[in-house]
């Protein structure tokens, strides 16, 4: 059996960013393993310009974003292997993948960096009655479609989700002269960056119709036509609001799933909040050795900030192999806990005596807030307040903690991020 | 569902002016017919107006192969349900079609109601069900420790098993085609008349004459027979709907669980499927429009109510689809199976609904028998009596698979993430015989779409092979399941100019 140090399964932003990060803490024996043909992930169906602006200071497209850290991955000499798919994980760090050169095999590994990525959410978790014609894709199948196979997926198109991938391809349907016709979205608020509403909707002139749904799918054959309907607030459909677009396809921009099979394969514990592994303050999961970042630990919405905690995961990946850390889980840990208004925080735990200097929780809130307090409370005393104008459960927050003030704190069991009305 | 290209009908066979008998449909009893036929030396033709096999009725079912309690004793319905039933274990084998005989329970909610698992059991019997029993609440649980807290006691019925439906269909179909049957598809028929010795039929590609014609059309088999007979039956298209859930949910029972009916309504079942899913389903809602699979708001969440009457929480979280199938509701609620008494040649096979699929092979081998004995065609010397399907190499250890992966690069190339289906899967499932054309047809033969991101992840892909491997499909006219299911309606409007193999295309998709 083969053997690496770090073995990382994915080689989109996450898995690109970790091995470097690994590499440039002097770790060398490194594999990436990747499903596609390329590395940079789903990056390289996303042509619009808006990445990099944290990370580079400048708007890069997509595949520039990609492009940079594989020349990174690449000069650094990390090895990884294209077309490869992982099947299984073993608790003990044992991968096994596929791929035609090298068949099923094995790799023992001292830590795994999961960098799966997430999935799109199909029509039946939704429960959307009618036919099930062709003509209903994800957002994310028809932005491959477009921008990778050069095929348009539909002519009139109506959107159900207001999701960044769903108001992407909006205006990139409309730009290859498709008719987008509505957007459609269940919650009283788009679950998209309030910047992609304005440049992907707005400057079109494509309505975005909030506490909507579609209730039925025509056409036998190919999609004929929708009917969308106002929801109260139980989501339910509102008898009478009844609207019917005559379309030939409709995108589906419903939400996205963190890919968990693999992490599941291997013992590691999913938070039912963002539905990624529960990890401590080394994105690490309850199975030493397995470490989680990116998508695959929870949704973002900026890939910068998948490349900085990629960064996180593969120097403290790095770490756990130098210092052999199957020991680290007996160090006392201090929970941290979403309050009042906040969804959920990653990471769940943070251990105080190897935590960094400085510490990123990142959190997301549960519904729109104006003028709301972001709280940091360590046991009962408040330490952080900070007012924010506005909060959506559309863009990520996130606070930072001192390791000299978790110090200061004796006995801290745990720490409380909540809001608080002005 | 006419479709505009028609690839294999009758390729290479040259014009054949009559054959001996024409099957209408491809369903899972015209399937069996035609496979049980094609023992003899006959010209046969199965005429099936989609674009593959098992695209109504077959398609959209419980997928339960049914012990035989619930059939009126004395009727065709309970005799060929059990003789389905025995048969298939062999059928099965013979066809490399997922079955498990996983046994299924009658649960009672209502002491008031207890009589009636009596009578089932009565029935079960006179009907001659072997192994029958009533089990009370205490091995229930046991055998089932999320029976709802209502149950009381429950009819196991070891004999009953689940199937995956689409093999079954596919698999009849394709070992029929081996021993000689045609199959024609994209091949509606519009019109039969009876020109004294033989039949014409109209169809979409031409008339087609036989001496003898079976009508296993489905929810359409009244339409012909009452072209041809004075005395008219009545079919109504009967709506099931269904939710399957994920496989994380397939292990929240072990048996298929029924409702005894009570005065809160007759229930639906909740059962596993073979490949380890959940399903729960059917309603039952009579309508005229027989190609309405459509699901309704109403049907999902009557599902999702009367799931809980059995089996208690029911994970409904992880539904992964939804869908609506037909039965072919005659108005006696019994299979037709006979020549048609005023019209000689004329073989009906209809009103075929539930226990229509667990009866398939008994249906089979009545209606083959019914022409067999008034043609008195030979027995053909080498029927090939097994198949073997798609191969899962799941099923093989790694070394096994290693060397497959050695001889056959494809099988190394996953494609369908949710289910771990290879290329090399879907390679054979188009060109088997009757293969694939289709992402539905690819679906079926390999279950490649059919996980829980329901081919969001691999129909590209699948779509690209489709285009590369299938004669005339581009991936400008790959569709869904044939006729205009299109899946792409153009092209970037700035790509077109830089495909290098643009003049190729255009050429590909002209023939």
């Amino acid at each position: 059996m083969e053997h690496y140090n770090i073995v990382i399964i994915g080689g989109g932003p996450a898995g690109l960013a970790a091995a470097a990060a690994a590499k440039k803490a002097g770790e060398d024996s490194i594999l990436i393993l990747e499903r596609d043909q390329e590395l940079g992930g789903i990056l390289n169906q996303c042509i619009h310009n808006g990445f990099g602006l944290h990370t580079f200071k400048e708007e890069l497209t997509g595949p520039e974003y990609a492009g940079r850290f594989i020349t990174e991955v690449k000069d650094l000499g990390i090895e990884y292997r294209l077309n490869t798919m992982v099947l299984s994980i073993s608790s003990d760090r044992i991968v096994t993948a596929m791929n035609r050169t090298d068949g099923m095999f094995q790799v023992k590994a001292q830590a795994v960096i999961l960098a799966m990525g997430c999935r799109e959410r199909p029509r039946g978790a939704l429960n959307i009655p009618g036919y099930r014609p062709a003509g209903i894709y994800t957002a994310g199948t028809a932005q491959r479609l477009v921008n990778i196979e050069g095929f348009m997926p539909g002519k009139e198109v109506v959107i159900l989700g207001s999701g960044d991938i769903g108001l992407i391809m909006a205006r990139r349907m409309t730009l290859e002269g498709a008719k987008v016709k509505v957007v459609a979205e269940l919650m009283p608020y788009s679950g998209g960056l309030k910047r992609n509403i304005v440049q992907c909707l707005d400057d079109f002139g494509i309505p975005l119709k909030l506490s909507h749904t579609v209730v039925d799918i025509e056409g036998k054959e190919r999609v004929t036509g929708v009917t969308i309907a106002a929801v109260d607030a139980q989501n339910r459909p509102i008898p009478g609001t009844e609207e019917h677009y005559s379309c030939d396809t409709l995108l589906l921009s419903v939400g996205l799933i963190p890919e968990n099979e693999l992490s599941l394969s291997a013992g590691v514990a999913l938070s039912p909040r963002h539905k990624g592994p529960v990890v401590n303050e080394s994105l690490e999961t309850n199975v030493p050795g397995i470490f989680a970042c990116g998508n695959v630990l929870h949704v973002h919405d900026l890939v910068d900030y998948v490349s900085e905690e990629a960064t996180n995961a593969g120097r403290n990946a790095a770490a756990f192999v130098r210092r052999d850390g199957k020991d680290d889980a007996a160090l006392p840990a201090v929970e941290i806990v979403p309050g009042d208004g906040i969804g959920y925080t990653v990471p769940e735990t943070v251990r105080p005596k190897i935590m960094n200097d400085l510490f990123t929780v990142r959190f997301r809130v549960r519904g729109v807030y104006r003028d709301h307090f972001i709280s940091v409370y360590f046991d009962g005393e408040r330490v952080q307040h900070r007012k924010k104008q506005i909060v959506a459960p559309g863009e990520m927050e996130q606070v930072i903690l001192q390791k000299k003030d978790l110090a200061a704190h004796k006995d801290l069991k745990k720490i409380t991020i909540c809001l608080e009305e002005a | 569902m006419c479709g505009a290209f028609s690839f294999f009908d009758a390729a290479g066979k040259g014009e054949v002016n009559m054959y001996d008998v024409v099957i209408i449909g491809a369903g899972v009893s015209g399937s069996a017919i035609a496979r049980e036929l094609s023992r003899y030396d006959a010209n046969v033709c199965v005429l099936e107006k989609a674009e593959d096999v098992c695209c109504g009725t077959s398609k959209a079912n419980s997928a339960i192969i049914h012990a035989g309690y619930d059939c009126e004793p004395g009727s065709l319905m309970a005799k060929l349900n059990v003789e389905g039933n025995a048969m298939m274990t062999e059928l099965a084998r013979d066809l490399d079609v997922p079955f498990e005989r996983i046994g299924s329970l009658v649960v009672c909610t209502d002491e008031a109601a207890r009589g009636g698992l009596e009578e089932l059991l009565e029935k079960g019997k006179k009907n001659g069900v072997p192994d029958l029993r009533i089990i009370e609440r205490d091995e229930l649980v046991k055998m089932e420790p999320n029976i709802s807290d209502e149950a009381v006691a429950a009819l196991y019925a070891p004999s009953a098993g689940i199937v995956c439906p689409f093999t079954l269909n596919i698999a009849l179909a394709e070992n029929a085609n081996v021993n000689g049957v045609e199959f024609r598809f994209n091949t509606e028929v519009f019109a039969i008349r009876k020109m004294g010795d033989h039949f014409e039929l109209e169809t979409g590609n031409g008339t087609i004459e036989s001496k003898c014609v079976v009508n296993a059309a489905g929810v359409y088999a009244d339409v012909f027979h009452n072209m041809l007979s004075s005395h008219p039956i009545h079919i109504t298209p009967r709506k099931g709907e269904y939710y399957l859930l994920d496989k994380s949910a397939g292990a929240h029972v072990h048996h298929t669980i029924f409702m005894l009916p009570t005065k809160m309504g007759k229930g639906i079942l909740v059962s596993p499927t073979v490949h380890g899913n959940l399903l729960v389903g059917p309603t039952a809602t009579d309508q005229e429009d027989r190609e309405g699979n459509n699901t309704t708001r109403e049907g999902l969440a009557d599902v999702a109510a009367k799931s809980a009457l059995t089996v208690k929480n029911v994970p409904l979280r992880s539904v992964i689809t939804s869908f609506a199938g037909l039965r072919a509701h005659e108005d006696h609620h019994e299979f037709i199976i006979r020549e048609v008494p005023d019209c000689e040649g004329f073989i009906d096979v209809a009103g075929i609904e539930s226990p229509g699929l667990s009866s398939c092979p008994a249906i089979g081998k009545m209606a083959a028998d019914i022409v067999e004995k008034k043609y008195g065609f030979a027995k053909k010397e080498h029927f090939i009596a097994t198949r073997k399907g798609v191969l899962n190499p799941a099923k093989l250890s790694m070394e096994e698979r290693n060397e497959l992966i050695r001889k056959s690069p494809a099988y190394g190339n996953i494609i369908c993430r949710c289910e771990t289906i290879s290329e090399g899967e879907i390679l054979d499932a188009i060109h088997r015989p009757l293969g694939a054309k289709s992402l539905d047809g690819i679906k079926r033969r390999t279950r490649a779409g059919m996980g829980r991101c329901q081919a969001g992840f691999c129909s590209p892909r699948v779509m690209e092979i489709l285009a590369r491997e299938v004669p005339g499909v581009t991936m400008e006219n790959v569709t869904k399941a044939g006729g205009a299911s299109k899946l792409i309606v153009g092209i970037d409007k700035d790509a077109y100019d830089t495909m290098p193999e643009n003049a190729e295309r255009a050429a590909k998709s002209a023939d």
